[in-house]
């Protein structure tokens, strides 16, 4: 098993602590792991991305020309990353604030529309946890229990109390990624 | 049963560190490795192995915090990234002429100038050839896996304490910024001022019983004598390069063509290297893991079996030179490289593959 992954959008959508939450779940499932961000100048409103590769086997690059899934959370990040999904992949995105919509008929491409359902949940922090759902739906390379596993150990005690609401929206987000 | 973590390679230099038992480290902070300094400020080490951790007002300054703390006989680091670490090479210099252990980190940006923050290998030359002045050489470690950066802080420091020397670990923002899985070393005690007496018996800490004083100083005005001290530091590095070559090869038992190249790059490569041989072609790397001494004889001895070489390198072609020099033009050598913090994807290693070696099919 290996699946390599890209996750992008705006800085502070959580785009690399998705990344690092999903590289924590496949620790938890002694799975080999690398985590590359993006680390420009991307605060609040510049493009982040990072890639993830989780797999059962050393894993070589941590760059990659092309990727098994794709999360793309803008239309930047859509344009730059449609094009690189391997043939048969998976392309999830955020349709909120998509004019141009990804128009390849060789992968499976998923909308989620994370941001109202965040709304929903009445916290928008919990928007990437949603789409980190929507990606295990897809694509059930680690368990939901790995990622809460993960939480547990990586989150400091305070924050503990959190857990159940993350994993209400990974839930969530799986219900509307269809399954 | 030993501990898996998740940590970024800047990091895993932080913990390796402390675990080592390194009494000090002195840093500015720049980035791609500002988490170096902000993991050991979180860590506290003072409060538990009594580890000095201090932001110095300047690159320079703390490169001169390292030469005193290394002429006491301290194990004591610096970091920074390339434009930093042209600020620290007169003290650089300055620790290898007064024969002072202390390990430098370097991870790389793109040059030159202030340039940009993204990954590099830009600073090849300054690292191996010099870089400060005077006749000198670094031992130079260049890790690929954050698991090699945790390593080669211990192995760095054994290597200067061994040669009394000082050691940089070469890495860039690829292997910095990326998270990988990491088994830290033992927790380490520092040393007590009894060990570190009889193992550095030239350090500055005070006359205590011997019968002479120890003066750390790399001025020596009488020009026969500054001789000999060079002829020193040359017998040092002639063992060094006798004993202390590290590389390791991927697929070249067959290998009918060689990339060689270092740290981050060459895990690019190998991918581009297991797609190259799932379409049957016969490639091979050696990846050199000491920069200095490089691995000149075990260069010499694959080009022989292979028709060409190519060296990838994040830089303009740096590199290349030693390949060139240890193949004495044997067989041809070529460069593909990206600059200015560019990197390469493994298909454009394979493109610059077929683009070099015209006889190479896809």
């Amino acid at each position: 098993m290996k699946e390599e992954i890209v996750i992008a959008g705006f800085g502070g959508q959580g785009v690399l602590s998705m990344g690092k939450i999903l590289a924590y779940a496949g620790l938890m499932d002694n799975l080999e792991v690398t985590w590359m961000p993006s680390y420009g100048p991307e605060q609040r409103g510049g493009t982040a991305n990072v890639t993830v590769i989780l797999s059962d086997s050393a894993i070589s690059s941590p760059v990659l020309d092309s990727y098994d899934t794709a999360v793309v959370l803008n239309q930047q990040s859509l344009d730059k990353f449609e094009s690189k999904v391997k043939p048969g992949g998976t392309l999830i995105y955020d349709p909120s604030g998509i004019h141009h919509l990804p128009s390849r008929t060789d992968i499976t491409v998923v909308a989620v529309d994370a941001m109202s359902a965040a709304i929903e949940l009445q916290n928008s922090k919990t928007y990437n946890m949603i789409l980190l759902g929507a990606l295990l739906a897809c694509r059930p390379i680690v368990g939901i229990d790995a990622v809460v596993r993960g939480l547990r150990k990586t989150l400091p005690e305070r924050h503990h109390h959190l857990i159940p609401l993350n994993e209400q929206a990974l839930r969530k987000g799986m219900s509307l990624a269809g399954k | 049963m030993e501990e898996v973590k998740l940590m970024k390679g800047n990091e895993a230099i932080a913990h390796a560190a402390i675990r080592y038992g390194a009494d000090g480290y002195f840093g500015y902070p720049i980035t791609p490795q500002s988490e170096v300094l902000e993991t050991l400020a979180e860590l506290r080490p003072w409060e538990t192995t009594g580890m000095v951790v201090l932001q110095a007002e300047s690159e320079v300054a703390a490169i001169n915090m390292v030469y005193g703390g290394a002429a006491t006989g301290r194990a004591v680091m610096t970091s920074s990234s390339s434009p930093g670490v042209s600020l620290k090479q007169e003290g650089i210099s300055y620790l290898a002429a007064s024969e002072l252990p202390a390990l430098i980190l370097n991870v790389m940006r793109g040059g030159p100038g202030l340039g940009t923050i993204q990954p590099s290998q830009a600073d090849y030359f300054q690292a191996t050839k010099g870089g400060g002045h005077g006749d000198y050489h670094l031992i130079v470690l260049a890790p690929s896996t954050v698991q090699e950066m945790a390593d080669f802080v211990g192995l760095g420091f054994d290597l200067a304490f061994k040669y009394r020397t000082p050691a940089m670990i070469l890495a860039d923002g690829i292997v910095g910024q990326m998270m990988e899985k990491v088994v830290l070393p033992e927790q380490r005690p520092r040393r007590t001022e009894e060990e570190l007496r009889a193992q550095c018996p030239w350090a500055a800490c005070g006359r205590g019983d011997r019968d002479h004083r120890n003066v750390v100083t790399s001025l020596e005005l009488q020009s026969d004598k500054m001789e000999r001290n060079n002829e020193r530091f040359q017998k040092t590095y002639r063992a060094i390069e006798a004993n202390e070559v590290r590389y390791q090869e991927y697929f070249t038992d067959d290998a009918e063509y060689l990339i060689v190249a270092f740290g981050s790059v060459a895990r690019i490569c190998l991918k581009a290297i297991e797609d190259a041989r799932a379409k049957g072609v016969k490639v091979g790397m050696l990846r050199p893991i000491t920069l200095w001494p490089f691995p000149t004889a075990e260069i010499a001895r694959l080009a022989k079996q292979v028709k060409g070489i190519l060296t990838v390198e994040l830089n303009a072609g740096q590199m290349i030179e030693d390949v060139r020099l240890s193949v004495e033009g044997t067989v041809p050598v070529h460069h593909f490289g990206r600059m200015g913090g560019m990197i390469p994807n493994p298909g454009e290693v394979l493109e610059a593959l077929s683009a070099c070696f015209t006889d190479l099919k896809f």
